[in-house]
């Protein structure tokens, strides 16, 4: 059963803007526009400002996101370049498709 | 020129080995196989250092959870929670799941500097433990970021100024599985778990240690309550104070043997002899007069159970029960199959270590010979005499001979100081003991052979009685005595005595040529 009000909380780890993660949270806020559109929230957590987050998360690199709802939890490393990857990992493509 | 610092890990004999430690604020590698002890060594170069030398530590576990963790060193006495409430240590688990990974573009490990980071500066870490690191090859497919990565993160570490120990499982011709020796240069520590015949020994090496001298052998190492011990038991250097103290041997006929004063304090003392010769027995009376003395003994039986010898004593009217009341006497019993040379012998100078005894017994040394080769037990003895010398410890050794074609004695006899060989005498039916001093460096010792007596009222040299034919022992000089104590007043109640000791009555020859020595307490045969 596929519920339109259905939520992605979406959560991104950086540390400090660097290339890699301007480029991850542009790609992120991307596809969410594209298949999530007004069901999606990002938070971005800068691990510089916040270090002792990184724990809780099981974060070690950077840039990480962790997909908290739906569950399971996912985690998904890198600059979020591949597309394809991005939304079978966040699991979003099957509910597209139906 | 500064030389290069160190940190001390606290862990016995390491600091020796590495001559004073691990190098301070650079990175050291800790490889082996599954279940040598990384994480042990590792956990307690974070735990002495806080304890011992106030530098708080923090671990990061990629294997174990913190809970999993605590638990398996709490066994140790290592209570990591209390550590963690006073601020002197930091868990940390990363937890790596290839499954609930997906990997796309770009990335770098900043999250787990910045974990690090804050690990380090909330506490004020001066110790650092990464175990193992290699678990993020398992986790991660990127192989190219993860090399650069962690070329990384090991300067950032030294930049950190902290002393670190990164662990690495050991890989098929190669030290690390993924190679960690490339980017740790400084010190490279093996450990090593083997089985040899049936027989496993823990052993670790130094493989490199850039910029200082360090110990280049293979040293065995145990684990237990205590935590992790090395024993560096390889100096083999002829310096040592000597002692010009003698000591007694128990058997005041003994001593006589050697000038009436017994043996130099802190010298080796080998007992060799056939089985049955009573080797044990002399060795019993030397703890026995040490623990008279005030003085601590070890006993370490790899023959019989303390309860064994303690009844046996008993019976040739030793007791030593009181001794091991006091705390005097150690007992020490092991099957030499047990475990192998060197873990005996690291058991033995951890023994020693913590006991600090003045004599120490080794009953017999030619059992070892079973779990070893005859020039690794030598080479093994050698070790430890050397050890308990240097530490003006007495130690006396007993080796069976006939077993061995003597072959042992040969190659210990030039460690040992002094040398009784206790012999047995077959003639008309009888099997008599002799025992004689063969070698005593530096005193004057007797070239007799004696007559070496043991009864329900102890061991007893009696010197020998020379008769027509020759040596004449047990009952034949018995009757001996009697014919010439029937030269004296009491031959009835000599003549009774003797009934009632002995159950076969020997032929008397009758020789006329009478001993010189007129020994009240005399008897023929043991038990």
């Amino acid at each position: 059963m596929v519920r339109k009000d259905k939520k992605w909380e979406l959560r991104l780890y950086v540390a400090g803007k660097t290339p890699k993660s301007v480029t991850a949270l542009k790609n992120l806020q991307r596809y969410c526009e594209e298949h999530l559109k007004g069901q999606y929230r990002i938070e971005v957590i800068d691990l510089l400002l916040q270090p002792q987050l990184a724990e809780g998360d099981q974060i070690f690199a950077i840039p990480t996101l962790v997909r908290k709802v739906p569950e399971p939890i996912r985690k998904i490393i890198g600059d979020l370049s591949n597309e394809e990857k991005v939304l079978v990992g966040l699991n979003i493509r099957p509910v597209i498709m139906k | 020129m500064q030389a290069l610092l160190k940190t001390k890990t606290g862990i016995n004999g390491l600091d020796e080995i590495t001559v004073g430690g691990i190098p301070q604020g650079r990175t050291t590698l800790v490889c082996g196989g599954p279940g040598c002890g990384k994480t042990l060594l590792s956990m307690e170069f974070i735990v002495k250092g806080a304890m011992m030398y106030n530098e708080p530590g923090v671990f990061i576990a990629f294997e174990e959870k913190t809970e999993e963790l605590t638990t398996n060193v709490a066994s140790l006495g290592f209570d990591l929670q209390k550590l963690q409430k006073a601020k002197k240590l930091r868990l940390d688990y990363v937890h790596i799941d290839r499954d609930e990974i997906e990997e796309t573009g770009e990335y770098d490990l900043d999250g787990l500097f910045i974990r690090l980071e804050h690990a380090i500066d909330s506490i004020g870490a001066k110790r650092v433990v990464l175990d193992t690191i290699e678990n993020l090859f398992s986790g991660l497919s990127n192989q190219a970021i993860l090399r650069a990565e962690l070329r990384r993160l090991f300067h950032w570490l030294n930049e950190k100024g902290v002393t670190a120990i990164v662990t690495g499982e050991q890989g098929e011709g190669k030290l690390t599985r993924n190679g960690l020796e490339e980017y740790v240069s400084d010190c490279v520590i093996l450990l090593d778990h083997r089985v040899i015949n049936q027989i496993s020994t823990r052993r670790l090496r130094v493989v490199k240690y850039r910029g200082s001298v360090h110990g280049t052998n293979e040293y065995p190492f145990l684990i237990d309550e205590n935590g992790i011990s090395v024993l560096p038991v390889t100096s083999v250097k002829l310096e040592r104070k000597v002692s010009a103290e003698r000591i007694s041997t128990g058997i005041p006929s003994l001593d006589e043997m050697v000038g009436g004063k017994g043996f130099y304090r802190g010298s080796s003392i080998l007992i060799s002899g056939t089985a049955g010769t009573g080797k044990t027995s002399i060795a019993a009376y030397f703890a026995n007069e040490t623990c008279k003395r005030n003085e601590k003994c070890i006993f370490f039986a790899f023959e019989e159970s303390p309860a064994q010898i303690i009844r046996n004593m008993k019976s040739i009217g030793l007791n030593l029960n009181p001794h091991m009341k006091k705390g005097l006497l150690h007992f020490h019993s092991a099957r030499p199959a047990l475990y192998g040379l060197e873990m005996h012998l690291a058991g033995i100078y951890k023994l020693v270590k913590e006991v600090k005894p003045s004599v120490v017994v080794l009953d017999p040394i030619t059992n070892l010979v079973t779990i070893g080769l005859l020039h690794e037990v030598n080479s093994m003895l050698m070790r430890l005499i050397d050890f308990l010398q240097s530490e003006n410890i007495t130690v006396v050794l007993t080796a069976l001979t006939s077993v061995m074609d003597q072959k042992i004695d040969e190659g210990v006899s030039s460690l040992v100081d002094a040398w009784i060989s206790v012999k047995d005498l077959e003639s008309n039916g009888e099997r008599n003991r002799a025992v004689y001093v063969m070698k005593s460096r530096g005193m004057k010792h007797s070239n007799q052979v004696r007559e070496f007596v043991i009864s329900d009222r102890g061991v007893q040299l009696i010197e020998i009685f020379v008769g027509a034919g020759g040596i004449v022992v047990g009952s034949e000089r018995d009757a001996e005595m009697r014919r010439k104590a029937g030269e004296g007043e009491n031959e009835e109640q000599f003549r009774n005595e003797q009934a009632r000791r002995r159950q076969t009555d020997s032929s008397v020859n009758g020789t006329k040529k009478a001993g010189k020595k007129t020994n009240k307490n005399n008897h023929g045969q043991k038990r």
